[in-house]
């Protein structure tokens, strides 16, 4: 539907990925200097010029399988290594957090001030870094220069084009069931209190007109919610305090991620599939960006000691009990292609033939 | 006091609702003791013929046409019956074009594409927002703003391109035509667009433009139109009456407190339905004289279905007497009769 969804969905997820790896990499002591390089590696491959090129460009959004491929290559962008029972749960807890940030957005448009807390927090990230930094604050700007114009509209249709993408997704997280914000069955809580949507009024008045523009009646009705008044709208620009609490960082030291994959809920059987049509250029695609990830790969030192594994779950004994017990349709069944390999593919639009040679192949050689 | 309406068993279908506007459609088919019922699902339509005793259900799932490329999925932004004279169609909008099927989805009967660039440009292409026009037009509405015109012969596939309505700038999300039945009311057709303007037509070989009612930059993302007045639902969770001739505002309702979804209006009792992401549907009642020229509205009730945000919402009959709802995520179809 909407062809701008792409870049919301992957600084947003990214976002979420970052704060989830912060937090495991204090909680396993990993050394602050090996912590920090993980994080600015991951970042200045996610803000990579080339990548976020690509990244902006108007399309439709990816299938589920190579959205999670571009991940699984961003997060091993640096010394860092993650088994598939660790990464699958990240990629859940991820994806529940942004869903939940989707749904819950009193307005769509605010959609983009969450995109703003995140990125706010990785320019915290990063701001011993320079060089990185600049990155990130020329991804604000395009960020800036292609959403504030949009109208809610507009947003709406991004969001509804979100929604689809989460369709169906009930994973249980510990930290939202603690919270109260997800209930059992996997499905978020609605509130039917609290401030009202920037723009909107309070539930309850009716007016009536007369022919000639004047009131003639006002009747309240009672509208069985506790709503209050809009707060201030949050800012849109590159600083300023955003309002919105949804995309701000939710582990810290004393609300860690949770180490015990909860279970699905009964309705996940329905977990019905949206591409189920054969997509001939989903390969295509799936390469472009994921080979963008991989072709950026960050100098690993040739020996293997300075590498480490980060673990989603509390021992390593429930991360490989996770990895048998992962639920069938729960699986992301990710794509492992070569990155140096290009298929002549006999429909392939012309601009990715072009991006191909005269981007692609001088990153990878 | 008494409920004003109880919860009925709720109809399973095979996929969740999508998060989009008006997302149910529901035809009655007094004849055969039948309802039918349709809901989106990405580049789905699942539609559920219900027998009116409760025991026999029947289902059935549409699929998006991709048109001549196997390119990626087409996904549907909205289904809905159109109710002619002489015959009733099924239309699916989606991101490739426009698909009419005979009413119980067995047969496609016509196909129209949209253009579409080849590599995706910023704006997005889809059709949306459907009407059945007095006795022969289909209009259905485009993301550009246009809004096409069909013209439906009494049977068979012969259905053609009459006109191309250009008034609006911005993307079409909803139409309407008059309900009443009466054959008094000059307005046939109303079409809204994401600025929330809103622009009153009346139909025949050249469709006239009435009136062009300005909106105050919120998308009006669901409309009826009934005794010649606009019933107009908004982003922001207003619902506006206007009349649709002169364009007066006779009513304003800070209805709910988040964007609404959907509205639905019983002609026979006037009756209106709204729903919005809130979690609520709301009742409400509208009397309309024309002699005298008012409009008074009057909110009757609520439901609340919890921790769901609801894209569509119709009644099930002209008096009001039971409606539907469908909720992003939700695999059923919620139902309420009066008690």
């Amino acid at each position: 539907m909407s062809t701008r969804t792409l870049p919301l969905l992957f600084i947003n997820l990214g976002g979420e990925m970052l704060y989830i790896l912060d937090q495991r990499l204090r909680a396993q002591n990993i050394p602050s200097d090996k912590a920090k390089k993980v994080m600015n590696d991951i970042i200045t491959t996610m803000f990579n010029k080339k990548f976020l090129e690509e990244l902006f460009k108007p399309q439709e959004l990816y299938s589920k399988k190579a959205l999670r491929t571009v991940f699984d290559r961003l997060a091993h962008a640096s010394i860092m290594r993650l088994n598939q029972a660790s990464m699958d749960k990240l990629y859940d807890l991820m994806t529940m957090a942004f869903k939940y940030q989707v749904l819950l957005c009193p307005r769509p448009k605010d959609i983009l001030l969450v995109t703003f807390n995140h990125m706010d927090a990785i320019k915290d990230f990063v701001r011993d870094t320079p060089s990185i930094l600049s990155q990130v604050d020329e991804t604000y700007r395009q960020l800036i220069e292609i959403y504030t114009p949009l109208s809610g509209g507009e947003f709406q249709l991004i969001r509804q084009t979100l929604l689809i993408f989460f369709q169906d997704m009930h994973i249980r997280v510990s930290i939202f069931l603690k919270d109260k914000v997800q209930n059992s069955n996997g499905r978020f809580v609605l509130p039917t209190s609290g401030p009202v949507p920037y723009g909107t009024h309070t539930p309850g008045l009716i007016r009536m007109f007369s022919c000639n523009g004047e009131e003639v009646k006002r009747t309240q009705f009672r509208d069985g919610g506790n709503y209050t008044s809009a707060l201030r709208e949050g800012s849109f620009e590159l600083f300023g305090d955003r309002v919105i609490k949804l995309g701000t960082n939710m582990y810290s030291v004393s609300r860690p991620v949770e180490t015990h994959m909860s279970g699905t809920s009964k309705n996940s059987s329905q977990h019905t599939k949206v591409n189920t049509i054969p997509n001939p250029l989903a390969k295509e695609e799936l390469n472009l960006l994921a080979k963008l990830m991989g072709g950026l790969e960050v100098q690993k030192p040739s020996n293997t000691d300075s590498g480490f594994r980060v673990n989603l779950f509390a021992t390593d004994e429930e991360e490989e009990e996770a990895l048998i017990s992962r639920p069938e349709e729960l699986s992301y069944e990710v794509i492992n292609i070569q990155a140096t390999k290009v298929r002549s593919e006999p429909v392939c639009p012309h601009h990715i033939v072009t991006f191909i040679y005269t981007v692609l192949f001088p990153l990878i050689a | 006091m008494a409920k004003m309406y109880h919860k009925e068993k709720s109809i399973q279908i095979k996929s969740s609702a999508s998060a989009l506007y008006n997302n149910l459609s529901v035809l009655r088919i007094a004849p055969r003791c039948l309802t039918y019922f349709t809901v989106v699902h990405a580049n789905v339509v699942n539609m559920v013929s219900a027998s009116w005793d409760g025991l026999n259900y029947s289902h059935r799932q549409l699929q998006s046409k991709e048109g001549n490329v196997a390119t990626s999925s087409s996904l549907i932004m909205q289904a809905a019956w159109c109710v002619l004279p002489s015959r009733d169609l099924l239309v699916l909008t989606s991101q490739k074009g426009i698909q009419m099927y005979e009413s119980d989805g067995s047969i496609m009967v016509y196909w129209h594409a949209l253009e579409t660039p080849e590599t995706p440009t910023a704006q997005a292409v889809f059709a949306r927002g459907i009407a059945a026009v007095r006795e022969k037009y289909i209009c259905v509405g485009v993301s550009s703003g246009s809004v096409l015109v069909f013209d439906v012969p009494s049977k068979g596939s012969n259905i053609t391109l009459s006109e191309v309505l250009e008034e609006h700038t911005e993307a079409i999300t909803d139409m309407a035509s008059e309900c009443s039945g009466s054959m008094e009311c000059i307005a046939d057709l109303v079409s809204a667009d994401d600025s929330g303007l809103l622009c009153v037509w009346k139909s025949g070989g050249d469709f006239q433009l009435l009136n062009k009612i300005p909106g105050f930059d919120t998308s009006c993302s669901s409309l009826k139109l009934w005794k010649g007045t606009v019933i107009a639902g908004y982003g922001t969770g207003q619902i506006r009456l206007y009349e649709g001739v002169t364009g007066i505002l006779h009513a304003e309702v800070n209805a709910h407190a988040r964007w609404i979804y959907s509205l639905d209006i019983a002609p026979f009792t006037g009756l209106l339905l709204s729903a919005a992401e809130d979690s609520l549907v709301r009742v409400w009642h509208l009397t309309i004289t024309p002699e005298t020229n008012s409009v008074e509205i009057e909110h009757l009730y609520n439901e609340c279905v919890t921790d769901t945000q609801i894209c569509g919402a119709k009644f099930c009959d002209g008096d009001g007497y039971a409606f539907a709802v469908t909720g992003y995520d939700l695999s059923e179809i919620i139902r309420y009769t009066q008690a």
